[in-house]
């Protein structure tokens, strides 16, 4: 991966973006169990496959998601929060 | 003429060239195929694995033990990583594990009998701001309370012992200030530790299983059972997973979670030059630690590559940023080449400490978490799992590192004794 497609500014260098880990569901913290929070807090899922990320555009403070495939690097689509369709 | 002396081809030499057969003795067999049962399954070929293996048969009396190493035994981070050994860490924990494994390596050629090159060259961790001056100067104390061999040290000393290193940085980077000074800072030739360690456990009756391809761990009852793999099934009530960058798929098998997340952390070497460069360099704020091998050639790494990636791709953003701040450093190394570049796998942990032991299934243990700093490691932690594996019980240096550290919010920071800011 050397490009990658912004969903406001279209393809660009990658060297433009900074990764922002998985996308991830927060656990109430009121509401959970001390071990349903350090599950949150530490554990990842850093196996092989297709991952939904964050992503962020520096130049123009946008972020987004992208679904990579973290074997190959390859980018499968990205769009902004709330809309899981490509642009 | 060209005077070429008197011809000295040796007869051995000679042999070589016209037998069909290599004829020296292999460092290890390669056994036909798989038994049926093993008392200890050791999934990985490198290191750490290997020393897990020799420590088993030498010091707990464990023979009936496989290596399963889906390539060749050292070709994962073993034969990855920048050969540097250390001690100089922050945390009680930390100190003592390290230091540990330094006493090992300083005997592990005669140990092993085989010359891995072992060279205590003095390691320097540069400061370049007042700031992490002050992080060296907790480092060297936590460590001498420890009893390890480590000082802050002024720009005098370093411009000494490394002529030259310009200490200006070319006036565009800040200035060193200081470094950490670790006097048995070290490198050695990591292939051959995995060799050694390899030929070790073999001869007392270890099989080393090269090319074959773990694909499932058979659980019953929360208790190991067994392993499939690409030749076949192997009964076995214990396994060690020593697969460092390859755990996450590892650790699916047998449905445990983790916080590891691999990414790939790269590497160069230049062209050979004559000796100069004695000492272990490190820039933290520069993100570059160099060291001189016995070849000549010089070994240089840098931070890890910013985003999750299982693959061992190289990259021109990398090359072309490590060189501009080894040139900082050193600005005579401009007419120097890159001769090769490759890339190693991380497993990273979010305080910088392994994780190591046992874990909530019966029989399976781990040896994992390795990302930037397992080649150090390799001696104690072959030794301390082999201990865990025999007895059942984490050994005392590394009950801090078990995985149940994290439900218990009880971690190990070491991010600021790694080498540079990841």
């Amino acid at each position: 991966m050397k490009i990658l497609t912004c969903p406001i500014n279209g393809p660009r260098p990658i060297q433009e973006f900074h990764y922002g880990g998985a996308v991830r569901d927060m656990p109430d913290p009121a509401a959970c169990t001390d071990e349903e929070w350090a599950d949150y807090v530490f554990n990842r899922d850093g196996a092989p496959g297709v991952k939904a990320e964050w992503w962020y555009h520096s130049a123009s403070s946008v972020w987004f998601i992208a679904e990579r495939d973290v074997v190959n690097d390859e980018i499968l689509r990205t769009y902004l929060w709330g809309k899981s369709e490509s642009p | 003429m060209l005077d070429t002396g008197p011809v000295t081809l040796s007869l051995r030499l000679l042999k070589f060239g016209f037998s069909k057969e290599y004829l020296e003795p292999r460092m290890f067999r390669r056994p036909d195929g798989l038994r049926d049962r093993y008392d200890v399954v050791i999934i990985g070929g490198g290191g750490h694995g290997l020393a897990a293996a020799y420590y088993l048969a030498h010091e707990f009396g464990i023979t009936n033990v496989a290596v399963l190493e889906k390539s060749y035994i050292g070709s994962g981070g073993t034969g990855r990583n920048t050969a540097i050994i250390r001690s100089n860490y922050l945390t009680e924990e930390g100190v003592n594990f390290y230091q540990a494994s330094v006493d090992l390596f300083q005997d592990l050629s005669r140990t092993l009998d085989l010359n891995l090159f072992y060279s205590p060259r003095g390691h320097f961790t540069l400061a370049h701001s007042p700031a992490s001056l002050r992080t060296m100067r907790w480092r060297a104390e936590a460590n001498k309370h420890l009893g390890v061999e480590s000082e802050t040290v002024g720009p005098d000393f370093i411009q000494k012992k490394i002529p030259e290193l310009d200490l200006t940085c070319g006036g565009k980077q800040p200035p060193v200030h200081g470094a950490l000074y670790h006097p048995p800072g070290a490198i050695a030739r990591h292939d051959a530790v995995a060799w050694g360690y390899a030929r070790g456990a073999d001869q007392k009756g270890c099989e080393i299983h090269q090319e074959t391809t773990v694909t499932d761990i058979e659980i019953k009852d929360g208790a190991v059972e067994g392993v499939h793999t690409d030749k076949g099934y192997i009964q076995t009530d214990r396994v060690l997973s020593a697969v460092a960058g390859w755990t996450t798929g590892i650790q699916e098998m047998v449905g445990l979670r983790s916080p590891l997340v691999v990414h790939p952390l790269q590497a160069v070497v230049t062209e050979p030059t004559k000796p100069w460069l004695d000492a272990i360099v490190v820039s933290g704020s520069l993100h570059t630690y160099i060291s001189q091998s016995s070849r000549g050639e010089l070994v240089a790494g840098a931070a890890l590559d910013p985003y999750e990636l299982i693959s061992t791709r190289s990259t021109l953003t990398f090359a072309e940023g490590l060189a501009g701040h080894m040139l900082d450093l050193f600005p005579f190394l401009g007419d120097i080449k890159i001769m090769r570049q490759w890339a190693g796998l991380c497993d990273m942990t979010p305080d910088f400490s392994p994780i190591m032991g046992t874990t909530p299934v019966k029989g399976f243990y781990i040896d994992a978490g390795w990302g930037t700093w397992g080649f150090k490691a390799t001696p104690i932690s072959g030794y301390t799992m082999a201990h865990t594996l025999a007895t059942g019980r984490n050994h005392e240096l590394i009950e801090p590192f078990n995985l149940s550290r994290f439900s218990r919010f009880n971690l190990v920071g070491e991010k600021g004794a790694a080498s540079v800011g990841h």
